[in-house]
Order: structure tokens, then sequence, then C-alpha cells
């Protein structure tokens, strides 16, 4: 591991402006990930801004019905939060759904939505990545990428996201608040995320060194209807083979609204938008919900290990929104 | 490390901080190199050895600690960020001549075989059983409007965290539900 400096800042501002005056510096939250891919060799900054005692570690309920979320906030926490039970059920689900305890005490919010993908070749530094080496190929393409996507990949890069929280988010129309030189600002969560294109070493729209400061959450009423369900290939502690998050709003049985997002099949969680547009304003049935998943997943291209992952995420589709309808 | 690149050494003082911190109800103070872990303050710095490294990359839960009463993998922190903050490692967990009722419910139930993973079951297991008392639902929680009721899929589930090469999980599992039942 590079040896590096460590600085705890004074608030937001010193945060932001003491990454934009140093080229190899990093923001530290929960570390669960970073302090690995360190480790790893993977990422290796020269001096670490820990963000993690700033006061960013509140969560509001605004006055519209929605949430404010603090960066800092740890995943456990959150998901604990009785208004987060009981207005974002999706939210509480996709959190607790993910890693162990004993990670969701360190992890953070906004770190958690700026996490790296778990590709193995990402993971190793002996392995060709163009995420982590622009230019250097990608092995995973033609590699075991069972894990990897089938969505909106590109020549030069197939990884996945693995985060489940903001598959939650991407459901929930999220907002997530930055801060940089300039200020603060919004950027929805649909426009955080980038696909990989030429580009797999920019995973964010977000300029290096803007800090996410706050996750706020729309008022969303038809959400107490809603789900998280995670697929892996174990019980508990692992990532997703394949996950949905899910909100559905029936009219007796017409879908009056649904929202509907992916994990594991793309660089970004997948809001399903072609989906949704199948099921809105028809009568709910398994087999709408499957023609749903089946329009939604028209254009996936699998990798020689992971044409599993149509079925997969045709079948859990179906199955949380028929349970979601019988609710 | 393991698993990784050779260490690049340093005698800069810039990559080096003093922390002080608690450690099982003592106030102690290092001047460490940044990198260094809480896992390797705890085992070689301060000869804690409770604490064990398993992978080190927070995946097995052998290093398991209480941090400000939480439960995190030592392993994943950097001891230069807990400073002010206080840590409870399994050698805290009671004193050096009695054991702790879930200590002794690891004995009873015959809990491990090989003991390496212990003081992390243990120090999870204490952190995950204050949890349940604060009403933290888990992933195989059925309500989340009502508090958790303590089954044996809930302390597996919990517990997934913490693994047991031994597979002692069974006993692990009983020796949890009696410690967390007992009157």
């Amino acid at each position: 591991m590079r040896p590096f400096r460590y600085h705890r800042p004074a608030d937001v501002a010193d945060a932001v402006a003491v990454l934009a005056g140093e080229p190899h510096a990093a923001y530290l939250g929960g570390g669960t990930n970073l302090v690995d891919l360190m480790k790893l060799g993977v990422q290796r900054p020269e001096l670490l801004v820990d963000v993690t005692r700033l006061p960013l570690d509140a969560v509001q309920e605004l006055p519209d019905g929605g949430l404010r979320i603090g960066a800092t906030v740890r995943n456990s926490d959150l998901a604990a939060r009785p208004a987060v039970r009981r207005d974002y059920p999706v939210l509480a689900r996709a959190l607790l759904a993910a890693a162990s305890g004993q990670l969701r005490n360190l992890a953070t919010t906004g770190g958690n939505l700026l996490q790296r993908t778990r590709c193995v070749y990402f993971q190793d530094t002996g392995k060709a990545c163009n995420k982590r080496d622009p230019g250097s190929g990608c092995a995973a393409l033609h590699g075991q990428n069972r894990d990897l996507a089938v969505l909106d990949w590109s020549e030069q890069c197939v990884a996945t996201h693995p985060s489940d929280l903001a598959v939650a988010l991407a459901a929930l129309d999220a907002v997530v608040e930055v801060h940089d030189a300039d200020g603060a600002r919004d950027v929805p969560l649909a426009a955080l995320y980038r696909s990989p294109g030429t580009h797999p070493e920019r995973e964010t729209t977000l300029a290096r060194g803007t800090l996410i400061t706050a996750v706020r959450l729309p008022a969303l009423p038809a959400a107490r209807r809603s789900a998280y369900l995670k697929v892996r290939d174990r019980a508990s502690f692992a990532f997703a083979a394949g996950s949905v998050a899910a909100v559905l709003d029936l009219d007796g049985d017409v879908v009056r609204d649904v929202r509907l997002a992916y994990g594991a099949v793309a660089h970004r969680p997948w809001r399903a938008y072609r989906a949704e547009e199948e099921l809105r304003g028809r009568p709910f049935s398994p087999e709408l919900a499957a023609r749903a998943a089946d329009a939604e997943l028209a254009e996936a291209r699998p990798l020689r290990h992971n044409g599993f992952k149509l079925p997969l995420t045709r079948a859990i589709t179906v199955r949380v929104l028929t349970e979601l309808a019988s609710s | 490390m393991r698993g990784g690149p050779e260490n690049e050494t340093t005698t800069d003082e810039r990559h080096s901080s003093r922390v002080a911190f608690e450690v099982n109800g003592d106030r102690r103070e290092l001047t460490l190199d940044n990198r260094t872990t809480l896992l390797d303050a705890l085992r070689e710095h301060l000869g804690l050895t409770g604490a064990k490294k398993g992978c080190d990359h927070g995946q097995c839960g052998s290093c398991t600690v209480l941090l400000d009463g939480r439960r995190a993998k030592s392993c994943l922190v950097f001891t230069v960020t807990v400073d002010g903050r206080s840590v409870l490692t399994v050698e805290g967990l009671a004193g050096p001549d009695d054991l702790s009722p879930m200590q002794a419910a690891f004995v009873a139930h015959d809990a491990f075989q090989c003991g390496y993973c212990t003081p992390g079951q243990l120090c999870s297991a204490r952190g995950m059983l204050d949890e349940v008392a604060r009403g933290w639902p888990s992933a195989v929680t059925e309500d989340l409007d009502s508090p958790p009721e303590l089954t044996d899929a809930e302390i597996r589930e919990r517990m997934a965290g913490n693994l047991c090469r031994c597979a002692a999980y069974p006993h692990i599992v009983a020796a949890i539900r009696e410690t967390a039942t007992a009157p």
C-alpha cells in the first residue's frame, strides 16, 4: 500500500477545497470498499480526506413527505429508521440485503453510491482492465463473465454496479445533493451514473473532488407498497446475481403507477422504464409482468457465461410484482 | 499485506499520526503509520491478539471488534480514524479469570473446533444482540414495523458476516440463542 497523508476536514468547504488541490486524494467514508482496494493496490491515494465526522449524519423527514438522508448516515442506521421502514420499505429491504451486520455499521450512504465494481478483473492488478488502467483492455469480456453485465456494456467494459441501495434509490427517483468548488447542487440519481462506453474509468458524471452530502427522496405514498428482491449464490452476505426494486400502485387491479429498477445487469442501477410503460394503465397479471420484463430486456446482450441473468431477472420481476399486487 | 502488493516503506512523519483511543476501558496513545489498520494496531502494537487476521479483506469476520459499541471489522478500519473513539475486543468481554455468559455458552455448547473465528464470533454476537434489543430488523424479518423476534433464522442471517471453516454453526446458533434467552 502506498503511504498516505490523512486529513480530517473542518467542514464540507474545507473537504472540497483540499481535494481540489490534490490530484491523488480520495474521500474516506466507511472504508469498507476503499480500504480493501488500497490493500489490493487498485486504488493508491496519497491523501485521505476523512469525511465521516462532518455533520452529514442526519435523517430528516421533509415537510412535503419526502426524506433527506445525510451522506454519512450508516447503512445499518438508515435501514432501522422508522420512517424508512414505514414509507420506503424497498429502501430498508435493499440495505438489509447488502453485506453483513459489521459492514453495514461502517458503510455510509454516500460511499455506498460511489463504491466500485466487484468485477474480479478490476480487483486484480495483474489483469487488463480499462476501468482500473485505461487503455489496457478488458480481460472480462472473454473471461469469466458470469457476474457481469447483460445490458449497456461496451467492448471496453462489462462491469456491473454492485450497490443494492442504488437500485432502490433509482426506483424512488432519488436526488443526490453534491458539493464541489462551485458550491452545492442537485443531481438526479438517474443522471449520476454513466454507461461504460469508451471511458469506463469514469463511473459517474461528478467531476473529481465532488462530495456527496445527502440523498433526497421525493414523497411517494405508493412506496409504502414496495419491495426489494435479491437473488444470490448463497442465502446471505453476497452480491446479487440479480435484483429488483419495485413500487406498485394499483387502482383496483389496474396498474396506476409502477417503479422498477434492476441490479446486477449493467454498469449502473438500471431503471426499467420500458417495463414500467408496459405495465402502466393495464390490469395487473403475472403474464403482464413477464411481458414487461421481456420488453425491458429485449436489447440485452448476454456474455458467454451470464445468459441466465435474463430468465432470472424476468422471474424476479414477476415474483416481486405478483407479491406486491396481492399484499 | 497479504493478497496485495508489498508495502512501500515510509519514515516520513507526514504519513504518520498520533492516535489516542480507548481500548477495553484503558486510554492508549500510539504514533502509527496511517496505513495501520485497527486490527494491526491491536495485535502488533498493543499486544491484544484476540482479534484474528483471517482474510484481511472484510469477508470472514474473525477481526470483529466493537467500535463505540457497534460491531465492525477492524481489518477495514484505519487506526487513525478511531482517534477519540472506544474499542472493545474479546479481551474486554470479561475479566482474565472469568467468562462472559456468551463465552460460557460457547464452551457449554462446544461452539468451536479450532477456535480461530471465536473471538470475532463473540464480539459479533454481542453487537448483534444489542442491535436486536434496539429493534433493528434484518433481511429475514417478515414485518418491518414490529420488533424482531430472535429465531434461529434471524441469528443465522445476523451472524452471516462471521465465517467458521470448522462449520460449528449449529452450536454457535445454540450458544447465542441460550445467551439471548437467559433470564
